[in-house]
């Protein structure tokens, strides 16, 4: 890692809060979602306890052809006091307006994304690349890192027949200021981040890199901050539970030599 | 106490708009010239390009009356750029009140563009807009362009190189990160500004 050297950014730890039906949710491996909690309360629990950003995903929004609630987005701006992104069925300009006047800093597209490219380009010239957030869901198939479309709903779940490698290159082209890579197979293991595939996602993706699933305990947190040199790790579980309060994480990444916000 | 965020066609304002809320203070997100060389205090936000911005300053005439303003006026991310002479974002021409003109980061294995997350701030001079802060404080930051470090500089950051991360000119403050987004400290630095005198 270079981070003293040449930029004092911190790396970024990002609470994620599944939402479906106004509630926050959280799977195994994108299947059997219980309910966590509030969204407003989560957020705000969050928030103050030294979370760096949130992102909420709505997973239910795209295999149910709708876009995301807007109320709760607002709500959340109204009492937050740090950066969040709203993901889920954003399919248009105007959804995504929506969204950012309420009070988000950034969407994030998935499924939309993958069936018509042309929206992360609409998007970065309505709103600039910083707005834009590119979530990929990955898992490996014949050898290969390829992207699935629909997660939020296992019926409804298709493979899109991209790599995932050749995907993140093209979205960033695009105008994506940011990628969320999903690694399917660790999704909720809590086994680790999938270092493999987010060191190749690294090699390729020259604006910030976010890691997702596999979050089990602080050393996952920082493995993936010194081998894949990412910008951000999210998780949702072990931050759920109670099990890795964020203030000891950080700790943990400090001692550990990675620059991280103190809370 | 009244205050006036300007309208130069950013869509995220809720943001800034809420966390005056959680300072007690009401604000009004307006065009109008009048309103806005009446007002106590005058934010000029932005989010977006320096030349989309520019553009709806001058579609509503205020260029002008910007520059004119005698109250305390704090410049917001890309608000803050415009304070500006000039960015080589478009090769646009800025409101000229602060010497000096914005560069693009220069990416490198690294070194991410846009600059986005959080990073902290080094003071390199006294400012009410300062007051209170701790010794290293933190804010969060969104942008590819970045000012110079020069006289007008009240707190320089690093990303790859040293840029200006508060600058001040008579009446005219800015702030490259987003105070609505950078938790305690950066609610300290609106406090600040509400408490100019």
């Amino acid at each position: 890692m270079t981070d003293a050297a040449t930029t004092g950014l911190a790396r970024r730890i990002i609470p994620c809060l599944d939402v479906r039906d106004g509630q926050v949710v959280k799977g195994v491996q994108f299947r059997d979602h219980r309910v966590m909690g509030e969204i407003v309360g989560l957020a705000q629990r969050y928030s103050a306890e030294g979370a760096d950003e949130l992102v909420f995903y709505d997973i239910t929004a795209s295999p149910e052809g709708r876009s995301v609630d807007h109320d709760w987005v607002r709500r959340v701006a109204e009492v937050i006091d740090i950066p969040f992104c709203v993901a889920g069925g954003i399919r248009s300009v105007d959804e995504a307006r929506t969204i950012l006047q309420a009070g988000a800093d950034k969407i994030s597209v998935n499924t939309p994304a993958v069936r018509n490219p042309d929206l992360v380009n609409a998007l970065a010239d309505a709103f600039g690349s910083q707005c834009v957030v590119v979530g990929i869901d990955s898992i490996v198939q014949d050898g290969a890192w390829t992207t699935r479309q629909m997660t939020g709903n296992p019926d409804a779940m298709e493979h899109t027949g991209l790599e995932t490698l050749d995907w993140i290159g093209q979205v960033v082209e695009r105008g994506a200021g940011e990628i969320v890579l999903n690694c399917m197979g660790s999704d909720g293991t809590r086994d680790g981040y999938d270092l493999q595939q987010l060191t190749a996602a690294r090699a390729v993706c020259a604006v910030p890199l976010i890691a997702s699933g596999g979050a089990g305990e602080a050393r996952h947190f920082t493995d993936v901050f010194a081998a894949a040199d990412v910008d951000g790790a999210l998780a949702a579980t072990v931050f759920h539970s109670g099990a890795l309060p964020i203030a000891q994480l950080k700790s943990t990444l400090a001692d550990a030599g990675v620059s991280v916000r103190p809370c | 106490m009244s205050l006036a965020i300007i309208d130069s066609g950013g869509a995220n304002i809720a943001s800034v708009r809420f966390a005056l809320n959680r300072l007690g203070m009401e604000s009004t997100f307006t065009a109008d010239r009048a309103v806005i060389e009446r007002a106590d205090r005058v934010i000029l936000p932005g989010v977006g390009a320096a030349g989309a911005a520019m553009r709806q300053l001058r579609k509503h005439g205020l260029v002008d009356c910007i520059r004119g303003l005698t109250q305390p006026v704090l410049g917001i991310c890309l608000g803050m750029q415009l304070l500006f002479e000039a960015s080589d974002e478009g090769d646009v021409r800025c409101l000229g009140l602060i010497p000096g003109r914005l560069r693009r980061f220069d990416g490198a294995p690294g070194l991410r563009v846009p600059h986005m997350g959080w990073n902290h701030t080094r003071q390199t001079r006294d400012d009410p807009l300062c007051a209170g802060l701790r010794a290293t404080p933190w804010f969060y930051f969104v942008h590819s362009y970045h000012a110079p470090v020069g006289e007008h500089t009240l707190a320089a950051c690093r990303h790859g190189q040293a840029f200006s991360a508060m600058v001040q000119q008579g009446n005219f403050r800015g702030a490259q990160f987003h105070p609505e987004r950078s938790a305690a400290d950066g609610a300290r630095v609106l406090k600040n500004f509400l408490e100019l005198s």
